[in-house]
């Protein structure tokens, strides 16, 4: 077969690629070693990280793209899709990150952003994914060329509240979508700055034309199990693995628990003895200048 | 119809089964931790035609290159290399020549693993370069692609042809 006759990068690969990891948890890691417990534990794909959001915050200052050789041991360990985080906007990191293999990008707002526009994610061949608080926000992010799309919630304070508001507000806009007619289809399609066309597909499909993840403070199977009966097609666990008392017992549970989420006996079982999940932060009480959730538009 | 299977009870009481993709380790956790696996072994040693597509196809081989984290079903006398063409990026489309169809197949290869040895019971549909990337077992088929991902429903319909002969089989039995 002809090399020339092969098709790269195109939309069905990229959307087909976030399909494949429908049903299933994605967990940070920052060292190898973690990303041996997270595949171990089921994980359907592992975000390789520099710090977990929450030691982000602890820290301070500029955050920025992890060092390639983390990410690429990383690579070399597992054998389950690696994902890292750019900077919103940040095509240079984007473009190193694919250059080294990663599967799929997160544009990320636990990173400091370099930019007021997003990355031309349709220019690139590794798919990408991004946060988004409610519809018009993934809608511009889909149309930017992102091929998966989760919520922002408020990462790293292991508190789900956020994440759940998000997903509400997403859901419940497409919902709302149903009974309109061209006029007001138009008028929401200007109101949360969403593409025409983009909005009519997702009245049609009544969910948004990308999987769609729950993340930003997941940290028990419980908070899995909400989300998913929430419409989640899957959940980011970030800091709520590597932050608890026994990290490889929490991240089979929440594996378990996007498996099982509408049996509760089930949860009941999975949710006891986990040991203490992480403590977090009520991220009603963060100063507005800690709040993550804000960065992009 | 069409059930999904989350877990133990269900496959015995189907009349083919579908392996879709998702990734190979995860799938064959779930299988080996919920006992689903054990069930699709006697599903398929039974005589119910079995679908594997892409991570489903590595499941359900003999033997995984370079693989010690998990032991595949071994239903299809394969040798399955994964992601054999490479990460997300190299994750491509092409048409593909398949053996009976009278037209090319768009195939859609994410991450694809690819058919590196087979023994003599396995009937080759389609080939990339060296390597197998559709292949079919009296009753298993296993494909390195996502015919679910297109709306060409030919794989589809040698899966559907496939129970119909174990209906009619049974049918004229009785």
């Amino acid at each position: 077969m002809q090399l020339e006759e092969l098709r790269f990068g195109t939309e069905l690969l990229k959307r087909g690629f976030a399909k494949m990891q429908k049903g299933g948890v994605i967990m940070d890691v920052t060292t190898s070693e973690q990303a041996v417990i997270a595949e171990e534990a089921g994980a359907v794909a592992v975000m390789a990280l520099q710090a977990v959001p929450a030691d982000i915050r602890k820290m301070g200052g500029v955050a920025r793209m992890a060092d390639p050789k983390i990410i690429m041991e990383i690579i070399d360990t597992v054998s389950i899709p690696v994902m890292a985080k750019v900077r919103i906007g940040h095509f240079a990191e984007a473009q190193i990150l694919e250059a080294i293999g990663v599967d799929m990008i997160d544009e990320s707002e636990v990173l400091t952003p370099a930019d007021e526009f997003h990355v031309d994610k349709a220019r690139f061949t590794v798919p990408f994914v991004c946060g988004a608080r409610n519809l018009g926000e993934a809608l511009r992010r889909i149309k930017e060329g992102a091929a998966m799309i989760r919520t922002k919630g408020e990462a790293g304070t292991g508190d789900v509240r956020e994440a759940v508001r998000h997903m509400r507000l997403i859901c419940g806009t497409i919902r709302s979508l149903r009974g309109m007619n061209e006029e007001e289809l138009l008028k929401v399609s200007r109101d949360i700055e969403a593409d025409y066309d983009l909005v009519l597909e997702c009245r049609q499909m009544q969910r948004l034309p990308v999987v769609n993840f729950a993340a930003g403070g997941i940290a028990t199977p419980a908070d899995a199990s909400l989300m998913m009966q929430m419409g989640a097609d899957g959940v980011f666990v970030g800091s709520g693995i590597f932050k608890s008392e026994k990290p490889e017992v929490m991240a089979s549970a929440i594996v378990e628990a996007v498996n099982n989420y509408r049996d509760p006996k089930r949860m009941a079982e999975i949710s006891r003895g986990l040991g203490d999940p992480m403590k977090g932060i009520d991220a009603g009480t963060l100063p507005e200048g800690e709040v993550l959730q804000t960065r992009g538009w | 119809m069409v059930v999904e299977i989350r877990g133990p009870g269900i496959v015995p009481g189907c009349d083919g089964l579908i392996l879709p993709g998702g990734e190979s380790t995860t799938i064959s956790r779930h299988l080996a931790r919920t006992g689903v696996g054990e069930e699709i072994r006697a599903a398929a040693g039974s005589g119910v035609p079995v679908m594997a597509t892409c991570a489903g196809l590595i499941v359900i081989s003999e033997e995984i290159v370079e693989e010690t984290r998990f032991v595949p079903l071994g239903l299809l006398k394969v040798r399955v290399g994964r992601n054999a063409f490479g990460s997300q990026k190299e994750s491509f489309e092409a048409d593909i020549e398949v053996k009976g169809f009278a037209s090319p197949y768009r195939g859609v290869f994410i991450r694809a693993p690819a058919i590196v040895g087979w023994s003599r019971d396995v009937e080759v549909l389609a080939k990339i370069d060296d390597a197998a990337v559709a292949v079919r077992q009296s009753r298993l088929l296993g494909l390195a692609f996502h015919p679910e991902l297109t709306a060409d429903g030919r794989f589809h319909d040698i899966f559907l042809g496939m129970i119909r002969e174990v209906k009619t089989d049974v049918g004229d039995r009785r």
